[in-house]
């Protein structure tokens, strides 16, 4: 899923693979920035999203419950606060709203999880 | 080479225009560049007036946010305005000296309030109502102002009064110079019921009054008429009509019209064929529109014109509907129709406040227009009845009467034409909503995804939601209560299937019953189910359970927590008292006493959480289950304990029934309530089900609810011992767990129900289905399995875990969560505007 062109990717550390439950989402603070990230273990994925909902601006995506819609069965989170979807693949709200959230590409490696960006 | 547009402008009909040509151009096509001279991004101003409710920011208001013009490479700058205009050498200079070169001009400069030259209008405390900046100046005034004005009794004018009214100035008095309110809008006997009706409300109004003079020293004192009589008024605004914003198009050699607004032809061109003029500030055919929707329509004109499609602007209906203070009012068509063949016929009703008025073409047959006040629920057919000039029925009357006897006389919604326009302002026909519908779109969002249909005023919406049932019905779609895409079952029938086949997970159930992956509306269900059946606290599957039961506590405002321990029948000692103080003040919490006769303490930082209740069980709390679809509370008043009236010990009632449910997962949350005589202090007949003390014994009631839609409990049983009425209320609980809708709470799960209060009746009391055994049974393994979550939660430490913010910084707090103080406590922030990016900041450990 990682951008293989320019620039080079700079990959940062985020937690151990147990710290993000199967199926759910973990909280985790890069460079300052909250990144949400989630296993869903299903679909043998990993993604990292913003935290924030940019619905009304709170970190609080970690926490929402993640799924699927559709014939192909998009990955999405839904947010606690008011259940606004977003795509974990290209963080576009699915609930009829124009914005949308960033994503980050996920490498897991020895039971660790990094995160690609942001810089 | 993309051709470059510099449009003048930044408000609604502008912002509209930009969305319509990046929708039509492509890529490349042209170079947009914006002007406003406000400092924000367009907003809503149909709307304006919502900016005084205080759930509602600036940025509620928003039609779009800087990444939306980012995004789409369009050069906004606001808070600059453009100064002058050099139509040979085609190109603007602004305010700040920049001169910008274009292709395309389009104005799209709006209007100004009119105010007409009285004395003392520059006075302070003197307002226009036109911005946010505006409506800024009245809200700083309000609080030092005791008796309101506003000038202009028009659509307008009564919008700001409302505005004052909400401000708190109940001493508002609306100056109209015509003999009547509305004059443009509706005729003398619709005024009438008007005003009659506005001032039932409170509001003072004083028409054919001429205002001579705005008195007072540097700040407003009075009001002086030309009768000679005078007010005292320390605020005033003054609404009296609009004037489109020309000086531009003027100063520039443009062609205006003699009472304003800039000349255009049905393509939009001004007198200089690269200069576009759209909105308010437009003259088209020698008329000016002052509403948004004819606004919409010019500016799609323009962008379907420049990527070289032929439309052209062909006039606009001007029929509007709005409430004001309260008051439905609504012109349609032409409101005064007269002339040969032209009949009224109208309605009124003084004491209710209704006027209605229709105008019919007797030769033709057909609805010119109408008046509607007090009650325009009609409003939508009665318009698309003469936009579509549809034959009248056989008695006119019916229109506004209704059918009296016999059969409707088939004006529904789906009796309208195909091409009947429902949604004016984004100009959706009928035919593409139930094309829509046709395709699979079955919600009104789904509409509004696929069609933008009520995307702009909402008033066709209920129009919008007709056509989906009718297209529904005439298809022949059943609608049944699946649960989600991932589900085609009803919630009763996967319990049934999950005990059934003893499934004991949620992946298990989906793999089974289910396909894909689950999603938020099943996930919960599902998890609720398990509970049920399996007697499971929430801690078996977290990232199954909804977020609330996730966390075992109520997301807030801000991202914090509240936390309620469970006070069964609202009982407390004085010690426990005591706790629940010293925990909210050592983890600084927010407190407030609950509507369930509970405490909630709010604030509390999500890792916090296993600490605070640590030191709550310590002290004997458990779980209130504030955050789940549970039983919450078990109300009581002090009954024969304390009270002189009291019957019976509803306390110890309250308690022993609060202890027997608490944590029963339920498809909706359940409270309850024992009242210790009819008095009914503890309101048990607005509980899903309350028992009130009689001299026999006890009354049970079931069904009941406060919120916004309030229901009263009905009873179920007469004069029975405890006994029986705990009997009774595990058969009607477990009933209501087993065959319930998600979020479907007793009230209206009774109220579909064949057969409705008598036969629930037969089934608790009688025993009509036979299971009555079978429940009491699975009741008592759901009361001796319970545990509080809690106390599960704390004592593992693989549980407590799941309770940090940064997995890779446990001891790091959510650095955005912030409070502001109110009353010797504190608060959550307002929400942030919902469209800028919210600041990150990197927190100190």
């Amino acid at each position: 899923m990682s951008d293989t062109t320019n620039p080079p990717a700079t990959w940062h550390l985020a937690c151990r693979v147990e710290d993000v439950p199967d199926d759910g989402g973990s909280c985790v603070l890069i460079e300052g920035r909250q990144i949400a990230i989630f296993h869903f273990k299903r679909i043998g994925q990993w993604y990292a999203t913003d935290n924030l909902c940019p619905h009304r601006q709170q970190m609080a995506l970690s926490r929402g419950m993640i799924g699927t819609t559709g014939e192909e069965q998009m990955p999405k989170v839904a947010c606690p606060f008011h259940k606004k979807s977003f795509s974990l693949e290209n963080g576009k709200c699915l609930s009829g709203d124009d914005y949308c959230i960033q994503t980050y590409a996920v490498k897991v490696e020895d039971g660790m999880v990094h995160v690609e960006g942001p810089a | 080479m993309s051709r470059k547009i510099i449009v003048i402008g930044n408000g609604m009909v502008g912002h509209k225009f930009c969305e319509k040509l990046c929708d039509k151009a492509k890529p490349g096509q042209f170079e947009i560049t914006v002007f406003g001279e406000e400092p924000r991004v367009a907003y809503d101003r149909v709307h304006l007036s919502e900016y005084f409710d205080p759930e509602k920011t600036a940025a509620s208001l928003a039609l779009a946010d800087l990444n939306w013009y980012l995004s789409r490479s369009i050069n906004l700058i606001l808070g600059n305005r453009v100064s002058a205009i050099d139509k040979e050498k085609k190109e603007v200079t602004a305010q700040d000296g920049s001169i910008h070169p274009y292709d395309i001009l389009v104005m799209a400069t709006g209007s100004a309030p009119f105010v007409p030259p009285i004395p003392g209008s520059d006075k302070k405390g003197v307002f226009v109502y036109r911005t946010i900046e505006d409506l800024d100046g009245m809200k700083a005034h309000a609080p030092h102002a005791e008796r309101g004005a506003v000038i202009g009794g028009g659509l307008l004018g009564l919008e700001a009064a409302k505005a004052m009214l909400d401000l708190g100035i109940s001493d508002t008095q609306v100056i109209e110079f015509a003999p009547r309110l509305m004059p443009r809008q509706i005729d003398d006997r619709g005024s009438a019921v008007l005003q009659a009706k506005l001032e039932t409300l409170g509001l003072k109004i004083r028409t054919s009054t001429n205002t001579s003079e705005i008195a007072g020293n540097g700040c407003i004192e009075a009001m002086k008429f030309a009768d000679g009589t005078e007010i005292p008024v320390d605020m005033l605004v003054i609404s009296a009509g609009i004037k489109p914003r020309d000086e531009l198009a003027r100063d520039a050699g443009l062609e205006v019209g003699p009472r304003g607004g800039i000349v255009v032809d049905t393509l939009l061109t001004t007198s200089n064929p690269d200069i576009y003029a759209i909105g308010e500030c437009a003259l088209p055919n020698e008329m000016t529109y002052g509403l948004v929707a004819p606004g919409y329509e010019m500016a799609d004109v323009v962008a379907t014109n420049l990527v070289e499609e032929p439309k052209t602007f062909e006039g606009f209906d001007m029929s509007t509907k709005l409430k004001l203070i309260g008051v439905d009012v609504a012109s349609f068509g032409d409101p005064f129709a007269e002339g040969e063949g032209v009949r009224s016929i109208s309605f009124e009703n003084s004491s209710s406040g209704v006027y209605k008025r229709i105008n019919i073409n007797e030769t033709t047959g057909k609805l010119l227009g109408g008046i509607l006040v007090g009650d325009a629920e009609d409003y939508n057919m009665l318009l698309q009845n003469v936009l579509s000039e549809l034959p009248l029925p056989e008695a006119p009357e019916d229109l506004i009467l209704g059918a009296r006897g016999g059969e409707s006389t088939g004006t529904g919604v789906m009796a309208l034409p195909d091409d009947a326009l429902i949604c004016s302002c984004e100009a959706v026909t009928k035919n593409t909503i139930c094309d829509a519908v046709r395709g699979g779109n079955e919600s009104i969002d789904g509409i509004k995804k696929c069609s933008k249909a009520g995307t702009g005023c909402g008033g066709c919406l209920p129009m919008v939601k007709d056509l989906i049932s009718g297209v529904m019905k005439e298809e022949g779609r059943y609608v049944r209560n699946t649960i989600c895409e991932h589900f085609d079952y009803t919630r009763q029938e996967l319990l049934d299937l999950v005990k059934l086949h003893k499934l004991k997970t949620y992946d298990e159930v989906l793999d089974k019953f289910g396909k894909g992956h689950g999603c938020e509306v099943c996930k919960p269900v599902v998890s609720s189910i398990l509970a049920s059946v399996y007697a499971e606290t929430a801690n078996r599957k977290p990232v199954a359970q909804d977020s609330n039961d996730r966390f075992l506590a109520n997301i807030q405002k801000g991202g914090t927590y509240s936390v309620v321990p469970r006070i069964p029948g609202g009982e407390i000692t004085p010690d426990k008292l005591l706790v629940i103080g010293g925990v909210a003040k050592k983890y600084n919490l927010y407190t407030k006493i609950t509507g369930g006769q509970r405490i909630d303490m709010f604030g509390a930082h999500l890792q916090d959480l296993p600490a605070i209740w640590e030191e709550l069980l310590e002290a004997g709390f458990e779980s209130g289950h504030a955050y789940a679809k549970a039983l919450r509370t078990v109300k009581s008043c002090v009954g024969s304990t304390w009270c002189r009236f009291g019957l019976h010990d509803s306390v110890s009632f309250a308690i022993e029934v609060e202890k027997r449910y608490r944590g029963l997962r339920a498809p909706h949350k359940i409270k309850s309530a024992v009242s210790g005589c009819i008095r009914e202090c503890a309101e048990a007949q607005s509980k899903d089900f309350g028992i009130i003390a009689t001299e026999a014994g006890w009354n049970l009631y079931v069904g009941g609810n406060g919120g916004s839609k309030p229901r009263h409990a009905q009873l179920l049983a007469q004069d029975i011992d405890k006994e029986t009425c705990i009997q009774y209320i595990d058969r009607f609980l477990m009933f209501y767990i087993k065959t319930a809708d998600p979020l479907t709470r007793t009230a209206p799960w009774l109220d579909a129900m064949e057969g409705g209060i008598d036969y629930l009746r037969n089934v608790v009391v009688n025993d009509s289905l036979g299971m009555a055994a079978q429940w009491e049974a699975e009741m008592s393994t759901l009361v001796d399995n319970y545990k509080c979550e809690w106390a599960e939660a704390v004592n593992n430490p693989d549980i407590r875990k799941r309770f940090t913010h940064f997995v890779n910084a446990p001891e790091v707090k959510d650095p955005t969560v912030s409070f502001v103080p109110m009353r010797d406590q504190f608060r959550a922030e307002d929400w942030k505007g919902k469209k800028e990016p919210a600041k990150q900041t990197t927190p100190s450990a």
